[in-house]
C-alpha cells in the first residue's frame, strides 16, 4: 500500500504536470512546486477521493489569513500528509 | 433567456437536493443583438453561452444545496464539449449534479438537450463564498423567484 506521501505526490505529478522525482516530502506546495489556488482545488479533490476525506481548505485558508498558521503547517508535503493522516483517522475513529 | 442579460434559465423543472441533482429549462430566444453577429444568415447560440447555461444550471443546483448560504462562483471548465448546434427558438432541457462538494468548493456535470438530444456537456468547478454584500443577495434572491426556485427544497 502506496504511503501517504506516494499517493499525493502522485496526485501533484498528475494534475499539474509536475516531474515526480522533484516533489519531497519538504516541498512547499505554493513555494516550491507553484501550485496556484484554482489547481490546489483539483487537488484536494483527488486527496478527498482517494482518502475519504474532506480537506478543511476554508478553515486553513481562514487560519492563514488570520495569522493564526503559516501556510507552512499546510502546504509543505510532509505537513499535508500528516493533516490527511490526522483527518483520516478521525473518520475511522468515528466510524 | 435574456442573453443580453445573462438570464440562461427560464425555469426550474426539478430540484433534488438529496441526490444533488436539477433539471431546468431554457427557451432560445428568436431574435436577439448576439444572433446578429454570431452569424448573419446561420443564426446560432455561441458555445460560450451553452457552457454559461449549464453553469447557471449547476448554479441553481449549489444554491439550492447550499441553502443559499454560499454563492457559486464558476473557477473552471473542464472537459466542454459542443456536440450539436443550439438554434434560436429551441428549447433547452438542462441538467446538472453534483460530483465533488468539497471545503469551499464543487464540482458538477452539467448537459444539454434539445428535442431529447445531447448538443453539449461539460464538468465545471466552482468556489463558494459568502455573498460579498446584500445587493447580490438580493438579486440573486430575486433571480431564484424568477425561475421558480422551490423554496421548500431549502427550507430547514
Amino acid at each position: 500500500m502506496p504511503s501517504t506521501f506516494d499517493t499525493v505526490a502522485n496526485i501533484i505529478a498528475e494534475t499539474c504536470d509536475i516531474a515526480r522525482d522533484t516533489i519531497t516530502p519538504d516541498s512547499h506546495a505554493i513555494n516550491d512546486l507553484g501550485i496556484d489556488s484554482l489547481d490546489f482545488l483539483d487537488i484536494a479533490f483527488a486527496i478527498d477521493k482517494a482518502f475519504g476525506i474532506k480537506l478543511p481548505l476554508e478553515q486553513w485558508t481562514q487560519e492563514v489569513n488570520d495569522g493564526k498558521a503559516t501556510t507552512e503547517q499546510y502546504f509543505v508535503l510532509k505537513n499535508l500528509c500528516a493533516r490527511i493522516d490526522e483527518l483520516v483517522a478521525a473518520k475511522g475513529a468515528s466510524a | 433567456m435574456q442573453l443580453e442579460y445573462f438570464h440562461m434559465i427560464d425555469r426550474i423543472v426539478d430540484l433534488n437536493v438529496d441526490e444533488k441533482k436539477i433539471v431546468v429549462e431554457a427557451q432560445v430566444p428568436m431574435e436577439s443583438t448576439i444572433f446578429e453577429g454570431h452569424f448573419p444568415g446561420y443564426p446560432l447560440m455561441p458555445g460560450v453561452l451553452l457552457i454559461e447555461s449549464m453553469a447557471q444550471a449547476s448554479g441553481f443546483l449549489l444554491l439550492g444545496v447550499l441553502k443559499f448560504e454560499r454563492m457559486p462562483i464558476l473557477a473552471a471548465v473542464k472537459e466542454a464539449k459542443v456536440r450539436g448546434s443550439v438554434f434560436p427558438g429551441d428549447l433547452m432541457s438542462l441538467e446538472a449534479s453534483v460530483v465533488h462538494e468539497g471545503s469551499g468548493y464543487a464540482m458538477t456535470e452539467a448537459k444539454i438537450r434539445v428535442g431529447g438530444k445531447l448538443r453539449a456537456n461539460s464538468a465545471l468547478t466552482f468556489t463558494l463564498i459568502p455573498f460579498p454584500n446584500s445587493d447580490m443577495r438580493g438579486y440573486m434572491d430575486a433571480v431564484a423567484k424568477r425561475v421558480g426556485f422551490p423554496q421548500q427544497a431549502v427550507s430547514p
